[in-house]
């Protein structure tokens, strides 16, 4: 009797987070513990990332041979490394580089996605096959191999990577963008500005883009997460950031040649991109239930 | 029903409270209600009013932040309130059973119907398996789905919805329960349907003595089939009675203006304007204390907002919480004689402009929608027939006048309203806007033919972006089309929010801050705001409460004669198309079945279809003789896919044989202007009609 026993349930219940302004959105998002803790980590690391170079104590490279190896201390908190670098500095001026490249990759990545997400959805048909079957068949190949594949043609920069993140993530957020133009083009309010003589690039912008808003703000914040395990794993790949740049990748795969003596130089860096990593997960996921919480 | 029996089903002082931001909110407050065996109950009220709340509680089935704070639910003798879970679980399907609203969520999709049915008959009735599948076909055959072994072997999803309901009443019959809970079981569905549902159910209940508890906002449908009804008002139950009596006579002013808001079909009733319930339920929360009405409340005085009306039972059988029934009762609230003006003046006017060129002239004009190809389809290179969603409606709207259009689902009446405002592309036919031609799809149109034809849709929630200020929707048509400053704009919207009675303040407000009945005025707004010579309106109340419904068509008129506009208003409620138009256009399978003056809507001959519709509509007059539904040959339409002859053959109560599945029927010219599409003489048709009427 199990189909009896299903109430309708019909009842209204408000939506947490819809219909308050952008201050009830915060104090929603900050009422959860998970991701208030993920949200300040990540305004932490990012406030790090700004004053880093201030904060620092040592250069990026500044070399004190006579402190080689040295042990997390008070005058070198995480240490230094065989070549006598200061660990804890370099872990500072490295928050900079993985925000700058996987923050404004992702950013770009969010654009060209939103890009081609609004007009697959919105023209439908052909124009919307080819799109999303070229993005399924990019989707096909491994993230990773990818990017190795994308850098072994253009070679190791900084711009190359900005556009391995863009060409690996921009499918991705094409996929969720378009989703949701499916479900907002044929409302009323859509139709009517149709009706009325809107043109093309005024429906798209202002009818449908704030719709899509939400959804775009938390997969953007979740690509963002991926973007930076993408970012360090190219560089301890050593197919990213080059050294001696301070790259927490990078710094990785440098220490484990010598973690059994420098043991320091490797668990701080990766301590770093996994806190950062964790942070910006919980964070998306709080955003997800302030901004969508019909998806939960 | 003898009087001495104990009630089935009591209810005494029960009051549920949800909880919302750490706070419980009463939406239901002191509710008392007796069922009797074989009694059929209404429990009626608009949305937020608390009946489902009732239904819910009634069953168990309270959600986790619902609780009851006070009152019990007896059921035969048994507090309800005090057994647990498992004593519950002996309870359902064996001593009561619901008939929800959507019968997919409620049947298991992955089991057969038969099995479903089987396993509710082995589990209460403890039948072996092989005698509970026999019952289960006997059970389909008692709710007259014709082809029960079909259905028997059928996946939910494999039956229309009609037929998906009629099982849902089987399996809640199939034990024999003492009580009946139907939750709006027939809302989702067509008039025809809704009409066979409720003369089954009657029969049924009528037969078992099963007392029943039916949860709807449709007074008609209470009309219908009910012997009580309560009416329930913001959680509270305002008034209470005999279904032919409180019609009559309602002692609650809430009762009063609900009944005075429901366009009716009887002779007579057209051309009064409907009354309006001016503002809307107070949400959960912001509810008054003394009288729940009071703020509505045309009769309210000091008292009303200071003293909870007690529960009193001024007449026998009767029971109504107002503290000035004895006023209503003597007629205080009687309709002030509205001169029948509003229909009355736009007739007359329209008779003026007659002759001059029609604002809309559809000739012909065809919708047909390519149907996907299999691989194999292509690769033989088969043609697969289109869905015909119309298929050659010709007709004209003369200036200044309402067109209705009416069909069910499917009918292809939105399609039709799409293809004239440019959102759907026609595959046939011709359009004209005041003999100018009007090209099919958006993108062939120019910006000052797109604002000349206007369309205000169906679902509110959806007709406004929640990112933009009313005001700011509506500037955009006005500096656009209209070429206005942004100045002159703004005070353009002033005098546009004015015009659908709204605050001015509004246009500072985003449509979440805005009630449905609002959102459909703020949509009606920005229509007006291109200032169109056709409005098409594609069944814009059919999502509003009642009182909110009367208000919004009477504005719909009002402007109409105001801004010297023309509608073609379409909807699936005939009485609301008869109160609103000057013509009625009847729609079925995606071809015009009549056409017809409103004032004819009431005399035959009519086509066949429109009499099934006329006979299917619940009235509101409980005295109104009872009109047989005709007996249809198919309880439900198909797809128009290839069919040929008259679209409504296979379901025809007058079929006549070979001819309507053959031949195209011709067009016949009837006395009244109107027109019929049907292979029987009018004549023939005329006396069949009022033979059987």
């Amino acid at each position: 009797m199990s189909s009896l026993t299903t109430p309708s349930q019909e009842t209204a219940r408000p939506a947490p987070g819809r219909g308050r302004g952008f201050g009830g959105q915060l104090r929603a998002l900050f009422s959860r513990p998970a991701s208030a803790g993920g949200t300040i980590l990540v305004v932490l690391f990012l406030l790090l990332a700004i004053l880093g170079s201030w904060l620092a104590p040592y250069g990026e490279n500044e070399q004190i041979f006579a402190d080689a190896r040295q042990p997390p201390s008070l005058e070198h908190p995480f240490g230094t490394d065989r070549l006598g670098r200061d660990v804890f500095s370099r872990v500072l001026l490295g928050a900079q580089d993985i925000f700058l490249l996987a923050g404004l990759g992702t950013l770009l990545s969010v654009i060209s996605g939103t890009f081609f997400g609004l007009v697959a959805g919105y023209a439908g048909g052909w124009t919307d096959e080819l799109i999303m079957r070229f993005f399924d068949s990019l989707l096909a190949i491994p993230a990773l191999l990818l990017a190795l594949l994308l850098l072994g043609t253009v070679g190791p920069s900084r711009n190359s990577i900005f556009i391995v993140i863009v060409v690996v993530y921009t499918p991705i957020i094409a996929r969720v963008v378009r989703s949701v133009v499916l479900g907002v083009k044929s409302q009323g309010f859509v139709e009517a500005a149709r009706t009325q003589g809107e043109p093309l690039p005024s429906i798209l912008l202002f009818e449908i883009l704030p719709s899509v808003l939400p959804a775009l703000a938390v997969e953007a914040a979740l690509r963002f997460s991926y973007a930076i395990f993408l970012v360090a794993s190219l560089g301890f790949l050593g197919v990213g950031v080059q050294p001696p740049n301070a790259d927490w990748g990078l710094m990785v795969n440098e220490a484990r040649h010598n973690v059994s003596q420098t043991p320091w130089a490797l668990y701080f860096p990766a301590a770093a991109i996994a806190l950062l990593v964790i942070g910006v997960n919980l964070m998306a996921d709080g955003l997800k239930r302030v901004l969508q919480p019909e998806v939960e | 029903m003898s009087e001495q029996r104990p009630p089935v089903l009591a209810i005494r002082d029960l009051t549920v409270a949800y909880r919302s931001r750490g706070a419980w909110l009463q939406a239901v407050r002191d509710v008392s209600l007796q069922i009797m065996a074989g009694e059929r109950v209404g429990l009626v009220g608009e949305s937020g009013s608390g009946k489902s709340t009732i239904a819910l509680a009634v069953m168990g089935y309270l959600r986790e932040a619902a609780r009851v704070l006070a009152g019990e639910i007896i059921l035969n003798g048994r507090d309800l309130l005090s057994l647990d879970r498992s004593q519950m679980r002996a309870l359902w399907g064996a001593e009561m059973a619901l008939v929800p609203q959507d019968p997919l969520s409620a049947l298991n999709p992955s089991l057969r119907i038969g099995e479903q049915l089987a396993e509710a008959l082995r589990l209460h009735l403890g039948m072996d398996r092989a005698r509970a599948l026999e019952r289960a076909a006997e059970l389909l055959e008692m709710v007259r789905i014709p082809d029960p072994e079909r259905v028997v072997r059928a996946y939910p999803h494999q039956i229309s919805g009609g037929m998906q309901q009629r099982v849902m009443i089987a399996l809640a019959l199939s034990t024999e329960p003492a009580l009946l809970v139907l939750d709006e079981p027939t809302t989702a569905l067509d008039v025809t349907t809704q009409a066979a549902i409720l003369d089954l159910f009657r029969d049924l209940t009528e037969a078992r003595e099963t007392a029943a508890l039916y949860v709807t906002h449709n007074l008609g449908v209470v009309a219908e089939i009910c012997d009580r009804v309560a009416v329930l008002y913001a959680g509270d139950l305002v008034e209470e009675g005999p279904v032919g009596e409180l019609f009559r006579q309602p002692l609650h002013p809430y009762t009063h203006g609900l009944l005075a808001s429901v366009p009716r079909l009887e002779a007579g009733r057209r051309g009064v304007a409907l009354q309006s319930i001016p503002g809307q339920i107070p949400p959960l929360g912001e509810r008054p204390p003394a009288c729940v009405y009071a703020d509505r409340c045309p009769l309210a005085i000091e008292i009303c907002h200071e003293v909870r009306p007690p529960r009193e039972t001024p007449l026998p059988g009767r029971a109504v919480r107002c503290h000035r029934w004895e006023e209503v009762l003597a007629g205080a609230l009687s309709a002030p004689a509205t001169p029948p003006a509003a229909d009355g003046a736009h007739v007359g006017d329209a008779d003026g402009e007659g002759d001059g060129a029609p604002v809309l002239d559809l000739d012909d004009v065809e919708v047909h929608f390519e149907a996907p190809h299999t691989i194999r389809e292509i690769l033989a290179r088969r043609e697969r027939p289109p869905v015909r969603a119309v298929d050659g409606v010709s007709l004209e709207i003369a200036p200044g006048r309402t067109l209705g259009l009416v069909g069910e689902s499917g009918s292809g009446k939105t399609t039709l309203a799409r293809a004239v405002v440019g959102l759907e592309e026609t595959t046939g036919g011709e359009m004209a806007l005041f003999n100018l031609p009007l090209p099919s799809g958006l993108s062939e149109r120019s910006e000052e033919l797109l604002s000349r034809l206007q369309i205000v849709f169906q679902n509110p929630e959806e007709a406004l972006n929640p990112y933009r200020t009313v005001g700011a929707t509506l500037r955009r048509p006005l500096m656009r089309l209209q070429g206005l400053s942004r100045e002159e704009a703004d005070a353009a919207v002033a005098r546009l929010l004015e015009a659908v009675r709204l605050p001015a303040s509004y246009a500072y407000r985003l449509p979440r801050q805005l009630s449905g009945g609002e959102k459909q005025r703020a949509a009606i707004a920005r229509a007006f705001a291109a200032d169109p010579e056709l409005l098409v309106a594609d069944e814009p109340v059919s999502s509003l409460d009642v009182s909110v419904q009367a208000s919004i068509l009477n504005l719909l008129n009002e402007l109409q004669r105001e801004r010297d506009s023309s509608t073609l208003f379409i909807s699936h409620d005939l009485a609301v198309v008869g109160y609103l138009a000057d013509e009625i256009a009847v729609m079925y399978g995606g071809h015009l079945m009549e056409l017809m003056p409103a004032e004819g809507l009431l005399t035959p001959p009519h086509h066949p279809y429109t009499e099934v519709l006329l006979a299917a509509i619940p009235r509101l007059d409980p005295d109104a003789p009872p009109r047989p539904l005709p007996a249809l040959r198919a309880s439900e339409p198909g797809q128009n896919v290839g069919r040929t002859g008259c679209p409504f053959h296979p379901r025809c109560p007058r079929f006549l044989g070979d001819i309507c599945v053959e031949q195209t029927p011709p067009w016949r010219a009837a006395e009244n202007g109107g027109r019929i599409f049907c292979h029987i003489p009018l004549e023939d048709l005329q006396a069949a009609q009022v033979e059987d009427a």
